[in-house]
C-alpha cells in the first residue's frame, strides 16, 4: 500500500513536471434540490460555493485535481439514493455535499457509509443524522433542528413568550422541529397550549392562524419551512395577529425567506442562523463573490458547504488520499476555522460544533438595502447550541 | 352561547368567512377552466402557470415600470390574455380536431416550461408584493378580524364570476359562442368569424387566471410554484361542478372553499384531501358532476 502510494506520488510528481508533491483526483458530488422548494437555499448556489472552496483552497497548486459535479434529488429519497449509488459505484465520486431534505440525507448517509465515501451535510436539519442514524462518515456541518430550537425557542421563551402554539408541517421534519422546540420551551419555563398539524405544502394559513389566535398563546411557533413559513408570516401580519400582540417564532428561516417577505412584513421576527453575509469584511467579500455568480446573497447552507469542503480538502491534502474513514477521522481530529463559520470542531459523532447566532429582522427604517435584513441579537455558543453527543455515536474512540 | 362540537360559534363564523375567501380563488380559476373547456374542448393544464404569470406580471409592472396594483389589476390579465392568444394561435389551434388528451399534454408541457423559466430567473423563494394602501388594515367584525383586502377579494371575484356567467348565458355574444361550439360550420356560414371568437375566448379564460393571480399576489407568496400547487384542486372543483358548466364551476368553487374551511376546524390534517374525497363521491354517484348535464 505504502509502496503503491509512493509510486503514485512519484508518477504524479513526474507528470506534473516535478513541481508537485502529490497528485490526487478528488470528485465532489453536490446533491440537492435544484428545482423545488429548497432550490434557493441550496441548489446551484451550493455548487458555486463548492467551486469557490476548491479555488480558495488552491487545490490545483497543491496537487489535487478536484472535479465538481451536481444533480437534483427532487427532495425524493429514492431519487437521491439512486444518484448517490451511481456516483459512488460508477462515477468515482469521493464525497457527497449538501443534501437538504432530511429524508434524502438519511438515505445518503447510509449509502456513503457503505461505500466508504464522506457525506458533508449542510442542508439537512434532522438531528437523527448524528444520533439515531449516526454514521462514521457523516459530517453534519451547518445546523440542526436542536440548534434552531435552542436558538429561537429559548430566546423567545426567556424574553417572556411563555405560552406556545405550534403550526406544524405535517411530516417528519415538522414534527421533529416541534418536538425539539417544545422541549426547549418547557425547560425554559414555558408551556405548550396547543398545536395544529397543517398539511404540507399549504398556501392558506388563515384558519390555522385564527385557531392559534383564539388559543390565547403568547407565541405562535412555525414548525415548517420555505414557502409555508413565508405564507404563514405574510398572513399573520395581514390578519393583524402580530399587531394584536401575539409573536411569531419562525423556527427554520433562511435569509432568502426574509428577502421574499420583505422587511415590512417580517420585521421583528427572530431567527437562528449559523451565518449572515453582513457580519464583517470577510463575509461581505465572500458573499459579494458569491453574488456575482448567483445574483443573490448566500444562505447559511451555502456558507456551510464552502467551509465543509475547505475542511474536507484539507483532510485530503493531509492524509494524501480519499479514503472515507480516514478523511472523516482527520476532520474530527483537527479543528477548522474560517470567517464564515468561525471556529469549528467536528465531534466524534460527526456533528460540527460552532457558534450559532440569534438574529432579528430589521424594520424597514433600519434596512438600507434589499438584502440588509438582519441584526444580531446574541451568540449561542456551540456547546449550548447542539445536543450532547450520544456515547454509541462517538466514532473516534476505539 | 351554544357550541358546536366544541367550537365556539364566533370561531365557526370566522372559519366560514375564510372558506368563502378561498372559495373566491377556486371560483375564478375554475370558471376560466370551465369556459375554456366548455367552449374550446381544451383541458387547459397551463391554467395554474398562467395564474402564476398574472402574479408575476403584477410584480414586474410594479418593480420594472412603477405601475401599482390598480392598473395592474387590468393590465396584467390583458398581458396574460395576449400571451394566451399567442399560445392558442401558434399551438392549440392545431389540436382542435384531435382527442382531448393532446391538448392536455400540450398545455401540461407548456406549464412545466413556463414554471421552469420563471424558476430559473426568479428562484423559488418568491417575491414580496405589498397590499395596496387603500386596502391595508381591516375591520373588527366581533367574531374575527377581517382584513380589507380579503373582503375585496370576495367582492371582486363575485363581480367577475357573475359578470362572466351573465355574458355567456344571457347576451347575444354569449349565444354566438355557445352556438359556435355546438356547430362551428353552421355559425361560420352565418358570417360569424368562429376562429376569432374561439381565440378571444381562450384569451379571456386565460385572462381570468391572470386576474386571480393579481388578486393572490399580495396575500400569497409570488413564486413560480404557486399555480402548480393550486391547479390540481381547481381541476377537482371543475370535475365536481361538472365539466364545462359555467354556473357549476362558480358555485362549486365557493361551496368547496366553505367545506375546506370547516375541515380545517374539525380535522385540519384532512383539509388537503377533503376536496378529493368529495370528488370521488360525486364521480361515484353523479359522474357528470353536480351541475353537469349527462353527455
Amino acid at each position: 500500500m505504502l509502496r503503491k502510494l509512493a509510486l503514485g506520488t512519484a508518477l504524479g510528481a513526474l507528470a506534473a513536471g516535478g513541481a508537485l508533491a502529490q497528485d490526487i483526483d478528488v470528485k465532489l458530488g453536490v446533491l440537492n434540490d435544484r428545482s423545488g422548494v429548497y432550490a434557493d437555499i441550496a441548489g446551484e448556489g451550493s455548487v458555486v460555493a463548492t467551486r469557490m472552496a476548491v479555488e480558495d483552497f488552491k487545490a490545483a497548486e497543491k496537487g489535487l485535481n478536484v472535479e465538481v459535479i451536481s444533480a437534483d434529488h427532487q427532495n425524493k429519497p429514492d431519487v437521491g439514493s439512486n444518484i448517490a449509488r451511481q456516483w459512488y459505484d460508477q462515477d468515482g465520486v469521493n464525497a457527497i455535499v449538501d443534501v437538504p431534505t432530511s429524508s434524502v440525507a438519511l438515505a445518503v448517509a447510509q449509502i456513503t457509509a457503505d461505500k466508504n465515501g464522506v457525506f458533508l451535510a449542510s442542508g439537512p436539519g434532522s438531528t437523527e443524522l448524528t444520533r439515531e442514524q449516526c454514521k462514521p462518515t457523516t459530517i453534519h456541518w451547518t445546523y440542526d433542528t436542536a440548534a434552531l430550537a435552542n436558538g429561537t425557542g429559548k430566546a423567545v421563551t426567556e424574553a417572556g413568550g411563555k405560552k406556545w402554539f405550534f403550526l406544524t408541517a405535517d411530516y417528519a421534519f415538522g414534527h421533529s422541529l416541534e418536538e425539539n422546540t417544545s422541549n426547549v420551551v418547557k425547560e425554559s419555563g414555558g408551556e405548550v397550549v396547543g398545536s395544529v398539524d397543517v398539511p404540507f405544502p399549504a398556501t392558506d394559513f388563515s384558519s390555522f392562524l385564527l385557531q392559534a389566535q383564539s388559543s390565547g398563546a403568547d407565541v405562535i411557533g412555525l414548525a415548517n419551512a420555505g414557502g409555508d413559513t413565508i405564507n404563514a408570516i405574510k398572513q399573520a401580519s395581514e390578519f393583524g395577529i402580530t399587531q394584536a400582540g401575539q409573536k411569531l417564532a419562525g423556527l427554520l428561516i433562511f435569509i432568502n425567506d426574509i428577502h421574499a417577505l420583505g422587511a415590512q412584513t417580517a420585521q421583528g421576527l427572530q431567527m437562528t442562523s449559523a451565518f449572515y453575509w453582513d457580519t464583517d469584511d470577510e463575509t461581505r467579500d465572500w458573499s459579494a463573490r458569491f453574488e456575482e455568480q448567483m445574483n443573490k446573497k448566500p444562505s447559511m447552507v451555502h456558507a456551510g458547504v464552502y467551509s465543509a469542503v475547505m475542511h474536507y480538502l484539507g483532510a485530503v491534502e493531509a492524509t494524501g488520499g480519499t479514503d472515507g474513514d480516514q478523511i472523516a477521522a482527520w476532520m474530527k481530529e483537527n479543528p477548522y476555522e474560517d470567517a464564515l463559520m468561525g471556529q469549528v470542531q467536528v465531534r466524534g459523532d460527526g456533528r460540527a460544533v460552532h457558534d450559532m447566532y440569534l438574529f432579528e429582522v430589521k424594520t424597514p427604517d433600519e434596512s438600507e438595502g434589499e438584502w440588509d435584513l438582519l441584526k444580531k441579537v446574541s451568540t449561542i455558543p456551540g456547546d449550548q447550541a447542539f445536543l450532547p453527543m450520544l456515547d454509541e455515536c462517538d466514532f473516534t474512540k476505539e | 352561547m351554544f357550541e358546536l362540537l366544541g367550537i365556539p360559534p364566533q370561531a365557526l363564523l370566522g372559519q366560514l368567512l375564510l372558506g368563502l375567501i378561498n372559495g373566491s380563488f377556486y371560483a375564478v380559476l375554475s370558471l376560466g377552466l370551465a369556459v375554456i373547456f366548455g367552449l374550446l374542448n381544451i383541458i387547459n393544464f397551463a391554467h395554474g402557470a398562467l395564474y402564476m404569470m398574472g402574479a408575476f406580471v403584477a410584480w414586474m409592472l410594479l418593480n420594472y415600470a412603477g405601475i401599482g396594483y390598480w392598473p395592474a389589476l387590468i393590465l396584467a390579465p390583458l398581458i396574460v390574455g395576449v400571451f394566451g392568444i399567442v399560445l392558442e394561435r401558434l399551438m392549440l389551434s392545431r389540436l382542435y380536431h384531435l382527442d382531448h388528451l393532446y391538448g392536455l399534454l400540450l398545455t401540461f408541457g407548456l406549464a412545466l416550461i413556463i414554471q421552469g423559466l420563471f424558476r430559473n430567473y426568479y428562484g423559488i423563494s418568491g417575491l414580496p408584493y405589498r397590499i395596496p394602501d387603500a386596502l391595508s388594515g381591516g375591520y373588527n367584525l366581533g367574531f374575527m378580524f377581517l382584513p380589507k383586502y380579503r373582503g375585496w377579494v370576495v367582492v371582486a371575484s363575485l363581480v367577475v364570476c357573475f359578470g362572466t356567467w351573465f355574458m355567456i348565458e344571457k347576451t347575444r355574444l354569449g349565444a354566438y359562442l355557445r352556438a359556435a361550439t355546438e356547430n362551428p360550420v353552421l355559425v361560420g356560414a352565418f358570417g360569424v368569424n368562429v376562429p376569432l371568437m374561439i381565440m378571444l375566448t381562450y384569451g379571456f379564460g386565460v385572462a381570468l387566471a391572470g386576474f386571480a393571480g393579481v388578486l393572490a399576489a399580495p396575500i400569497y407568496s409570488v413564486n413560480p410554484n404557486m399555480g402548480a400547487d393550486l391547479i390540481i384542486v381547481v381541476f377537482a372543483v371543475v370535475v365536481i361542478g361538472g365539466m364545462g358548466s359555467i354556473m357549476g364551476a362558480i358555485l362549486t368553487g365557493y361551496f368547496l372553499g366553505l367545506i375546506e374551511g370547516l375541515t380545517r376546524v374539525f380535522y385540519p390534517e384532512g383539509s388537503a384531501v377533503v376536496i378529493f374525497v368529495i370528488m370521488a363521491i360525486v364521480l361515484l354517484f353523479k359522474p357528470e358532476g353536480l351541475f353537469g348535464r349527462a353527455a
